[in-house]
């Protein structure tokens, strides 16, 4: 039924994207993306996968690419990072117009300047008004899952909309872990072949990519309405994939001890790990500590986030990414999912940028200032932690 | 009509947009003239002549009176007339 | 043979005498019914796509500005994996997203020797946004972005040579084209559609809007451009000669410029005599470059 491999995070994905069958794959190369498709093309060299690989000038015409593949109607897939996905983003607002349903894996890097190569979520998360599906992995196996998954939910006829799935660059794609690769046969049954609802076909002449002045705003409307079916698609999949595969990492936010807790951490990606552990530990000292994984970020899981930790007396949200002039997107759009309703307070941490490593200290830390914060009853705005202030 | 997903159009639809009201001025063929060789057909922007018993015929549903058939006409068949509403 | 069922529908929005909407018709009636057409941002796309009325009538899809090669070079590859190796891919793309913005995705596309015809309506400027320069206007042209005034007698720099940095591509077919002989796009389209590999024609297509001439005398505009030599057309098979369109009966440039309020400004006065001059130049470089002289 399986195979249990101790192969990179890169390798889960191509593995993944190799049993989603896709026709066209199309990619520019950037750190930390390389392995993925790297891995991809060795499995079209070596016939393990039937597909194209379109090696192209640039990731603009990656995207392009695999839109006028989708618009074909045949699976395709693209990856990058950083620069690349900034590259993209006309591209893929324009893919995600024109509903067409296909995957992307955003391997999380920093946004120059200054360049630099390191992991946080800059990238993907100026991508969040683009009308993708964005999904946040924490380990190789969730990668490997969530790829699967990815393709179901865009494909589906209700949704229709291109699915990001988010990873962290190095962290993730350049890690060993022992990952479960499933047979292909189980994979099939998951995910149908796919079946386009329009298609550039001269027997049945269709226009793609009109031009609309009247129209845009009931466009708009129908692509929020699909986020919105998007949610229970999300749920359902993954309990579909639990179902035959037996593994689930939660449907649009996993729940990680937040029985009875006061203070729950929310972030997104690989941080989580160490955020596990961390909560692992306080709890053992008998803190009520939990944590909560925001799988899905767009569409963004108002409702569930807030039934999860609505008795909790503060959380703590941890961006990896800043919108300079305002502050962390998770956490504002946490608080505006709180707004009218009788929620936890709301701290929000900027951690992790441009690769500044989270520790187990670092979320000790952060737990340690919301109960500071909650005895004194004063909630600072933001805050950036781990900041080398003596050098500023 | 309901809205499609992706804004997808179907083909040839164009045809609802009777462009002819644009027109002031209507070229008319003098089919004593025309000799059906059919140059006018090639020239024309919008679809709007057809060959038909060996004679240019124009579609005034869609021509926008843009002069280029009579302009083109080797036979100075087709004339440009002001229109009359 | 060429296609009798009109596959540019009327009711598109093209201004009245629109050199590009009789290119595009001319270049269905060489493909047929058999073809995926992508085109970029541009007055093409705008006229014949609005929501819900739509001129083509053959599949066709536009996405962005600067990506026409690279979206074909998608549906070429989606059409090989479904088993389909009839169905042709071409681009009808203005010199805009040709020349300029689209540019390094068309040399890539070339370089991958997809099996695309690329085919670029050059009606020698953005005219969809109001008529600013593209690096396909011409030599001393005023558009809204070169106005002509005291201090500039407009656009300062000469036209790209796109078929040249095509040719440089090592592409199989690279060919130019107007839209005054219809036989000879044709065929044209004809011969690149039936060669493997990436192929590039460029369409010489007259607008009255963005030129300044009446709409009915697109057509005469467009011929003269060639009979002075300052458009040349010409076809280039890898591994054959050049074959060119002789000029029977040669204009000098004025005549051409003379037509068009776009060069109204080099005949004010004395003062751009040099101008033209240096025009007329292009045009006798032309000749003698490509043997134009019958
Ligand atoms: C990235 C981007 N930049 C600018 C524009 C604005 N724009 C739309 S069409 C166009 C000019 C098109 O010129 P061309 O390709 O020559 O086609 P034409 O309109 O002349 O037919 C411009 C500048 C755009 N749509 N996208
Ligand atoms: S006037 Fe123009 S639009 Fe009308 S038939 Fe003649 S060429 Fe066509
Ligand atoms: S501006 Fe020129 S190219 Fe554009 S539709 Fe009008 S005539 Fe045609
Ligand atoms: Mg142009």
């Amino acid at each position: 039924m399986s195979k249990k491999a101790v192969i990179e995070g890169s390798m889960a994905v191509a593995e993944a994207v190799k049993a989603c069958r896709p026709k066209v794959i199309s990619a520019y190369p950037i750190s930390p993306q390389t392995h993925i498709v790297e891995d991809l093309a060795k499995m079209i060299a070596d016939k393990e996968l039937d597909s194209t690989m379109v090696r192209v000038d640039s990731e603009f015409s990656a995207a392009s690419v695999i839109c006028g593949a989708s618009a074909t109607g045949v699976r395709a897939y693209t990856a990058s990072s950083s620069q690349g996905l900034l590259l993209m983003t006309e591209v893929l607002f324009n893919t995600a117009g024109m509903r067409l349903p296909i995957v992307i894996t955003g391997v999380n890097r920093t946004i120059s300047a200054p360049i630099t190569i390191q992991p946080d979520h800059q990238d993907t998360m100026t991508l969040r008004d683009a009308g993708l599906i964005q999904l946040y992995v924490e380990n190789s196996q969730e990668a490997y899952a969530t790829h699967i998954q990815a393709f179901k939910i865009a494909e589906d006829r209700e949704i229709l909309l291109p699915v990001m799935v988010c990873m962290d660059g190095w962290i993730l794609t350049h890690s060993f872990e022992p990952v479960e690769i499933y047979d292909q046969e189980l994979v099939d049954k998951f995910l149908p072949e796919y079946d386009p609802l329009y298609c550039l076909d001269p027997e049945k002449p269709i226009t793609y990519g009109s031009y609309a002045d009247n129209e845009v705003m009931e466009f708009r409307y129908m692509m929020q309405e699909a986020m919105e079916r998007a949610k229970d698609k999300i749920q359902d999949v993954a309990l579909e994939y639990k179902e035959l595969f037996g593994e689930y990492y939660g449907g649009l936010i996993e729940e990680y001890r937040t029985e009875g807790a006061d203070v729950i951490v929310v972030a997104m990606g690989s941080v989580l790990g160490t955020i596990k552990d961390a909560v692992d530990e306080m709890r053992e000292n008998g803190q009520k500590v939990g944590a909560i994984k925001v799988r899905s970020y767009r569409p963004f899981p108002a409702e569930e986030l807030y039934n999860a930790v609505k008795d909790a007396s503060i959380i703590a949200v941890l961006d990896k990414s800043l919108s300079i002039g305002q502050g962390g997107p998770l956490a504002t759009d946490t608080k505006a999912a709180f707004y009218n309703k009788k929620a936890p307070k709301v701290a929000s941490f900027m951690a992790g940028l441009g690769g500044r490593e989270v520790t187990k200290e670092t979320i000790k830390n952060i737990v340690y200032k919301c109960k500071k914060a909650l005895e004194l009853n004063i909630v600072a705005d933001m805050e950036f932690v781990d900041l080398r202030r003596e050098i500023i | 009509m309901k809205l499609t997903v992706g804004a997808v159009v179907k083909a040839g639809t164009s045809k609802v947009n009777k462009t002819g009201n644009w027109r002031s001025f209507r070229p008319v063929v003098n089919k004593d003239l025309c000799n059906g060789c059919g140059i006018c057909t090639f020239f024309c922007p919008d679809s709007s002549i057809q060959i038909t018993e060996k004679k240019s015929n124009i579609n005034y549903d869609y021509c926008k009176g843009c002069g280029i058939c009579a302009k083109e006409c080797p036979q100075g068949a087709i004339k440009m007339e002001e229109e009359r509403t | 043979m060429v296609e009798n069922m009109e596959l540019l529908a009327p009711g598109h929005r093209a201004c009245p005498g629109c050199g590009t909407a009789i290119a595009t018709r001319l270049i269905l009636k060489a493909t047929g019914k058999d073809v995926i057409v992508v085109t970029s941002t541009g007055c093409l796309e705008t006229f014949t796509s609005p929501y819900g009325q739509s001129a083509w009538e053959v599949p066709w899809i536009h996405s962005l500005f600067e990506n026409g090669a690279a979206v074909a070079s998608g549906v070429k590859e989606a059409l090989k994996a479904k088993g389909n190796n009839h169905t042709k891919v071409v681009v009808i793309s203005g010199d805009g997203g040709s020349f300029d913005i689209g540019f390094g995705a068309i040399s890539g596309m070339f370089e991958r020797g997809h099996d695309i015809t690329y085919i670029c309506y050059d009606n020698e400027a953005y005219m969809n946004t109001g008529v600013q320069r593209s690096s396909s206007t011409p030599y001393a042209a005023t558009t809204t972005t070169t106005p002509a005034g005291v201090a500039s007698y407009g656009k300062l720099e000469p036209k790209k040579d796109m078929p040249s940095i095509a040719l440089a591509h090592g592409i199989q077919y690279v060919a130019t084209a107007s839209i005054c002989y219809p036989q000879d796009l044709i065929r044209k389209v004809k011969k690149a559609i039936s060669i493997n590999g990436p192929k590039y024609i460029q369409v010489h297509v007259p607008c009255c809007i963005g030129w300044g001439f009446d709409p009915s005398e697109t057509i005469e505009v467009g011929r003269l451009a060639v009979e002075t030599g300052l458009v040349p057309i010409y076809s280039i098979e890898k591994g054959k000669p050049m074959e060119v369109r002789k000029v029977s009966d040669r204009k000098p440039v004025e005549a051409y410029l003379k037509k068009q309020n776009r060069f109204k400004h080099l005949f004010k006065g004395e003062e751009y005599k040099e101008v033209v001059a240096q025009l007329q130049k292009i045009c006798d470089d032309n000749f003698e470059y490509f043997g134009l002289a019958k």
